[in-house]
């Protein structure tokens, strides 16, 4: 018998014991010592649910909604919950066959896994929408439409300047510095105003803690919500644009290449831009976004090339007033100087031909610039620069002029309220030194005097100028926003501060603008006229070269017309560009007449209607480009499908 | 004995009762919490019991039911019936291996009228029994080795049939009849040799080969050069020496190694290699790795019931079962999990409390596998969820979902209750 075996009663207890602390111990060391497991198990749980605002509207100066968000909607798919569906019946209406469906099925399966969600197909036509939801029992629980917030455009316009978003690129995304707060999938604007404003539009981004289970299903709020936070609308933007007057505009503008830019010059605000010829930006939103894109990006018109802003022209004649201003304010001249023209310039070497031989057309500043004499302003540019008060050309004259130019807002990004600016460009000493190693001198650049020549400016610039010409020296910088609700940023005060340029004397000013009123009454520009109001402008055509089949060869002439009004007071200053037309006062003052008619009278009248009409038929692109052009097409496409929709 | 007479719970041991009836509370509460969504109909699913911790309280019910029904046998039932329940028992485990049912890649699983079974759970009771029956007859003098080799065989065999059945985790329990035979007079060195080989075999799996040996080499000959003396006055010593020597080469080169490639299975290997931190591929790890997150987030408080976040959303497999201790660590922390183990040591020093107050053999030999019994599982299932242990899956005894096993703990429990009850008399 082992009745005396008690010490041994003891042992077991202590094996016991002895186990049992090395748990305690272990479990000291897992809950206690080590914090890694209650993150993990957090990264276990808790799904991090990004809830997207509504993107910030944009409206135009009458409060008129022209960038809004509208609602399509995906077919999601979950896997695992799709049983015994009519698969044929769902591929006819998707329009897709049983073997485009079998394979998105596998790259849901792929991307996602079985049992969450993945998108089956993406922002839905409206009509395959509509025949989906009638028969979506059909296809529950396995399939579901979920709605998605899209841009919309409801005036079809002003494509350019408001911009588009899309999905970050992989690039961006590793771009932290600038993108870091965006994830894979999310949308920004990339170009126009959703691209400078993103940080107003986007609103802010609302953080959703779910409780999720092992295979990553949402369960439900965590913590009854303690730690959301909830997603702040995006604010939105006002615009000084006239919604009307840009689609006037872009109609005007059909079959043309070239631009128009309308400007407030009491406030600096954009009244209208246009890129002919234009785009209906809603192509660039919902289901064929990046075919539409491709489209019109190959497209021969380059419609998303925004030329208001980005190309760059000589101005022609419509630079004359801009050397009249530095003329008289270095004194070389007077209002009242006279140039004995005779139907071209001799001063250099090449005659510079004049459209006008008669004797007494360039008696004073008034008449040269009324009947645009070249021979006048190659002889006053040519003692601007010559001035001996510089010390000649080479010694500051040439420095001294592009200095004018640069107080004009030549030769530099302006700095408006949309990416892409082009500088265009003003030459100056240092480009002629290089260009003509010294040797040259003040016939070099004679054609500088009559808006030809190295100078190039964007139709942004020359609007700008008519500006600072209406406001007699000073101008804000152009935008488009001229406020945004809620505004706790400093995005918008550089635009509100006034600007003086060369501080050319008021008199200088008048002398110009008496000029350019004449341009108009009696002058070159006398289509531009409407009743009651006077305009200032000024008619340019520009000799252009471009490189034809590796020649460089001399193209049709670029029409132009820089105009404000009215002339006492202005409220538009504007700027027309018709590329490869012909004279600036057939094709381009007529457009930018009845842009300024629209928006001073805010109709055209019955009188002047003939003319719209002949304006809007007009095509001045090349045949060979609008054989090859889908972009009618595109733009009629993107108008029926907003029609079916509402 | 005129018990008609006395009161019908007289003797019955109540520190007992009320350990096994918190163990099991904290069970079901415990299931509950695994199971628990925050959206369910609690009553619906008590009345229909579809859900596991609904289960296991109707088991619970019969639990009780089997309980009132020993507690009324005579216990002379239990002394005389041994051997042929331990009979009955092993019929049983072999007629497993003939017509039983695959669950979760075990063998041993019987199906009767809708119902599951296992009888590995039910064995250990019959083999407690028998041992105690064997230890306890005048006929056996346990200071001999031939008796001791037929309790070891009592013991082993009915594991042996059970890792036939591929149910190796139970098998492993029937070792803590050796704690009961250590009680009995098994000679200590046995622990020893057992922790030794345990130590041998780990140190095997985690230390390379030819370091091994060097080690065991330079050891044998440092314990040659110090016990010199004692070696030339007995030459024996050398010989023991230079065996165990021999046998320590021998079992760390070739019998390890034979085993890990021939005789484990693959899965088996692979668990080893989890808990000794050599195999990092998710997949093989993923359930110990769960399960100490969900432990481990449980910090000192513990996240409260019901608010575990890892227990609750599927994330530690085999939830109610076998990891039923995660819900506790998780929701209860470190502070819970201190009192939980408190519960079950302070049933286990009852129990040898209870056993050695015993003037049976039959008795105290029967406590003490009841104790051996209950701290086997206790040690290797929450060792196995803080990653001490490799994945063997043995159950929490009275805690984790299960009928079988909860019938039977009840049953091992309840049998001693009875037998405590009657310790004035003696039986054989």
């Amino acid at each position: 018998m082992s009745v005396f075996n008690q010490p041994r009663k003891r042992v077991i207890q202590l094996i016991i014991l002895g186990m049992v602390t090395l748990i305690i111990s272990r479990l000291f060391f897992l809950q206690i010592v080590e914090k890694k497991y209650a993150k993990l198990a957090d990264a276990n749980a808790v799904l991090r649910k990004v809830v997207y605002p509504s993107r910030g509207i944009i409206y135009d100066r009458q409060n008129r909604s022209i960038l809004g968000n509208d609602v399509l909607y995906d077919l999601v798919v979950t896997p695992a919950s799709v049983k015994n569906i009519d698969t044929a019946y769902l591929c006819n209406i998707l329009k897709i066959d049983k073997e485009e469906f079998r394979k998105r099925i596998i790259n849901a399966i792929v991307k996602n896994g079985r049992v969450r969600q993945s998108v089956f197909a993406p922002l839905l036509a409206p009509e395959v929408f509509g025949q989906l939801q009638e028969s979506m029992y059909l296809f529950s629980p396995g399939f579901e439409l979920v709605p998605r917030q899209i841009r919309s455009y409801p005036y079809s316009a002003a494509a350019n300047i408001l911009g588009y978003i899309a999905e970050i690129s992989p690039a961006m995304l590793k771009d932290t510095a600038n993108y870091g707060s965006y994830n894979s999938g999310d949308y920004l604007g990339f170009t126009g105003l959703e691209k400078t404003y993103e940080s107003v539009l986007m609103g802010q981004r609302g953080i959703q803690y779910l409780v999720k289970d092992n295979l990553n299903r949402p369960q439900g709020a965590y913590e009854n919500g303690e730690f959301d936070s909830a997603a702040v609308a995006g604010k939105n933007l006002r615009l000084s644009l006239d919604i009307e007057l840009q689609q006037l505009g872009e109609q005007m503008m059909k079959g043309k290449s070239g631009s128009i830019v309308a400007i407030d010059p009491q406030t600096g605000g954009i009244l209208a831009m246009v890129s002919g010829p234009s785009f209906d930006p809603n192509l660039l939103t919902g289901s064929n976004r990046s075919a539409n894109f491709s489209k019109l990006y190959t497209d021969t018109t380059k419609p998303l090339f925004n030329r208001a802003i980005q190309a760059t022209y000589p101005p022609g004649s419509t630079f004359k007033p801009m050397i009249a201003l530095v003329g008289l304010d270095e004194g070389v001249i007077t209002p009242s100087f006279g140039y004995p023209c005779r139907g071209a310039y001799y001063g250099c070497s090449r005659p510079i031909k004049c459209e006008h031989h008669d004797p007494g057309h360039a008696a004073n500043l008034r008449l040269a610039l009324s009947h645009s004499c070249n021979a006048y302003f190659s002889h006053v540019y040519r003692l601007s620069v010559d001035a001996a008060k510089f010390g000649g050309i080479k010694e500051g004259g040439m420095q001294k002029w592009a200095d004018y130019m640069n107080t004009f807002g030549f030769g530099h990004k302006i700095g408006v309220d949309i990416p892409s600016e082009g500088r265009g460009l003003v030459p100056d000493k240092k480009y002629y030194d290089a260009r003509y190693k010294g040797s040259w001198n003040s016939c070099t650049s004679v054609f500088l005097g009559i808006g030809q020549g190295e100078l190039l400016l964007t139709p942004l610039q020359m609007a700008n100028a008519m500006c600072i010409v209406a406001n007699r020296g000073s101008y804000y910088i152009p935008h488009f926003v001229a406020s945004i609700d809620n505004d706790d940023t400093h995005l918008l005060d550089k635009y509100k501060k006034k600007h003086e340029g060369a501080h050319i004397s008021d008199s200088a000013y008048s002398a110009v603008i008496h000029g350019m009123t004449d341009v108009v009454e009696s002058g070159t520009g006398r289509i531009a006229q409407i009743e009651g109001i006077t305009i200032g402008g000024k008619t340019g055509t520009a000799e252009n070269y471009g490189i034809v089949n590796g020649v460089r060869t001399k193209l049709k002439n670029h029409a132009l017309f820089v105009a404000f009004a009215p002339a006492e007071n202005p409220r538009i200053a504007i700027a027309v560009v018709v590329e490869n037309s012909g004279f600036g006062a057939t094709y381009a003052a007529p457009i930018a007449s009845l842009m300024m008619e629209k928006y001073l009278k805010d109709s055209i009248s019955t009188k002047r209607q003939p003319l719209l009409k002949k304006v809007m038929e007009t095509v001045t692109l090349d045949q060979s480009l609008l054989a090859k052009s889908h972009l009618d097409s595109l733009n009629n496409n993107a108008i029926m499908l907003k029609k079916k929709k509402s | 004995m005129n018990r008609s007479q006395a009161k019908l719970t007289q003797g019955i041991d109540w520190p007992i009762v009320g350990l096994y009836l918190a163990l099991v509370i904290i069970g079901i509460m415990s299931i509950f919490a695994a199971e628990y969504r925050g959206d369910d109909n609690v009553w619906y699913d008590i009345i229909h019991p579809n859900k596991n911790y609904s289960r296991q309280l109707v088991w619970f019910g019969v639990s009780l039911v089997l309980a009132a029904v020993i507690w009324l046998t005579d216990s002379k039932f239990f002394t005389a019936t041994a051997n042929l329940m331990y009979a009955g028992g092993l019929l049983l485990l072999l007629l497993v291996l003939g017509i039983g049912k695959d669950v979760k890649g075990s063998h041993s699983w019987l199906v009767i009228g809708g119902f599951q079974f296992q009888p590995a759970e039910l064995t250990k009771l019959c083999t407690n029994l028998a041992l105690a029956k064997y230890i306890s007859s005048q006929e056996t003098d346990f200071t001999k080795l031939r008796s001791r080799l037929i309790a070891a065989a009592i013991a082993l065999i009915p594991a042996g049939i059970i890792i036939l059945q591929d149910e190796t985790g139970l098998a492993l329990v029937y070792f803590s009849f050796f704690l009961v035979m250590y009680r009995e007079g098994l000679p200590g060195v046995l622990l020893v040799i057992a922790f030794s080989g345990i130590v041998l075999v780990l140190s095997a799996l985690l230390v390379d080969r030819t370091v091994l040996f060097s080690i065991f080499t330079v050891v044998t000959a440092l314990v040659i050069y110090f016990s010199r003396r004692e070696i030339k006055r007995k030459r024996s010593r050398l010989a023991i020496i230079l065996g165990v020597y021999a046998f320590c080469a021998l079992f760390v080169m070739f019998v390890v190694p034979f085993a890990f490639t021939k005789v484990l299975k693959d899965y088996q290997v692979r668990r080893i290699e989890v808990m000794l931190g050599k195999e990092n591929d998710p997949k093989a790890t993923y359930n110990t790795r769960q399960s100490m997150i969900a432990i481990g987030s449980g910090g000192f408080w513990g996240k409260g019931y019901l608010k575990g976040t890892q227990t609750r959303y599927d994330f530690v497999p085999e939830q109610s079962t076998d990891f039923i201790f995660c819900t506790i660590g998780e929701d209860f922390g470190f502070l819970g999990s201190i009192v939980f183990l408190a519960i079950y040591v302070a049933l286990l020093f009852r129990v040898i409390f209870v056993a050695e107050r015993q003037r049976s053999t039959f008795t105290r030999v029967y406590a003490y596998g009841v104790a051996g019994i209950i701290f086997f599982h206790l040690a290797i299932n929450v060792a196995m969820t803080i990653g001490l242990a490799p994945v063997i899956g043995i159950p929490l005894p009275l805690v984790s979902y299960g009928g079988s096993s909860l019938m039977t703990f009840t049953m091992l429990i309840f049998i001693l209750l009875r037998l405590d009850a009657d310790r004035q008399m003696v039986l054989r």
